[in-house]
């Protein structure tokens, strides 16, 4: 447990870097998220951390990466929900890094 | 099937065998953990491409009744997670019927797709699992 | 099937389900608390009687003689001791215990 500020707000986060608190979610803390691992968001990067935040919000849990994969073909389509072009976005793990920026804990079935 | 392990096998020789897990329900949500814990197992079950269904038995039928709102109790509500198991490729939710009515509550009173069984069918269910995991 | 239960009949309906849920041919072992199902004269033995019919009920003998109720053992039911416990979970394909 860490208390790291983003612009001007002090944020909890856990030892990996995840936030505590999923309220404290904003777009600042996003970037400063992204910025921590190395990710420059573009427009197709927040569309997954969106599609994320959207998927927690109707189950109450973050996606397996599979799970993720397959969901997004569902709703963005086949070019966007396939490993190669989440893996390029999020280069170590879309699951995790996606998620890590989108606020939400680490995926539940993550092994 | 190995006796030792419960059928658990984890070594190279029974990779890729497929064998049907039943994750059995018997617990009200919230009073205990058991509810959540199954979820959470069942979540990462998930990702072993296993043959797994659910069973809710007695107050297990409760964790899956619409309108759960747990502000109040200041406790996860973990209800919506169940509608996610369609995305993981877990399907088989059977419920069981006695329990139900036991309770006064019918298959409309439930957040998912759900088979509901009689005490016959649901004990065949049981009979050919090759694992049935209790909570 | 060898079904394994361990709550008291009285307090708890893991027994009631069980006997409901079991297919006819299976074995039940009653262990910890359910061995108060294995004895006779309780408002629960009428029914329990009544699954011996399709079921082979077993209770596990040390647990009994450590509730005070080895001697009130109800006809029918097969005694084990931990080795006959450990036999009967090796003769079965499978298990399923109810918590």
């Amino acid at each position: 447990m860490a208390i790291v500020n983003i612009a001007g707000k002090d944020v909890d986060v856990d030892e990996e870097g995840y936030l505590t608190n999923l309220a404290d979610w904003n777009e600042d803390v996003a970037a400063y998220l992204a910025q921590e691992e190395k990710v420059e968001m573009t427009e197709s990067h927040w569309e997954v951390v969106n599609f994320l935040r959207e998927y927690y919000n109707e189950y109450q849990i973050a996606p397996a990466i599979r799970v993720l994969t397959k969901a997004i073909a569902k709703k963005l389509g086949p070019d966007k929900g396939n490993n190669k072009y989440l893996y390029e976005l999020f280069p170590y793990g879309p699951a995790k890094q996606a998620c890590k920026i989108a606020g939400l804990p680490k995926p539940t079935g993550c092994i | 099937m190995s006796d030792v392990t419960g059928g658990i096998d984890m070594d190279d020789e029974t990779e890729g065998v497929v064998k049907k897990f039943m994750f059995l329900n018997r617990k009200a949500p919230y009073g205990t953990i058991y509810a959540l814990e199954s979820l959470e197992v069942v979540l990462i079950s998930a990702a072993f491409d296993q043959d797994v269904s659910l069973a809710f038995v007695d107050d297990g039928v409760y964790q899956i009744v619409k309108g759960q709102h747990t502000k109040g109790i200041d406790q996860k509500n973990f209800s919506p997670t169940y509608r996610a198991l369609e995305g993981y490729d877990i399907e088989k939710l059977y419920v069981d019927k006695d329990s139900l009515e036991a309770r006064g509550l019918s298959e409309e009173d439930l957040l998912v797709d759900v088979q509901v069984l009689d005490s016959a069918a649901m004990a065949d269910k049981m009979a050919e699992q090759d694992v049935v995991i209790s909570f | 099937m060898l079904h394994i239960v361990n709550k008291s009949p009285l307090e708890r309906n893991a027994v009631d389900t069980c006997l409901r849920l079991a297919t006819k041919g299976s074995a039940v072992l009653l262990i910890e608390d359910a061995v108060y199902a294995a004895t006779k004269g309780s408002a629960v033995s009428a029914k329990v009687q009544a699954a011996m019919a399709n079921l082979k009920v077993y209770a596990l003998a040390p647990d009994m003689e450590a509730r005070g109720v080895a001697g009130r053992v109800m006809e029918g039911v097969n005694l084990v001791d931990y080795n006959g416990f450990v036999d009967l979970v090796a003769e079965h394909n499978n298990c399923q215990s109810w918590l």
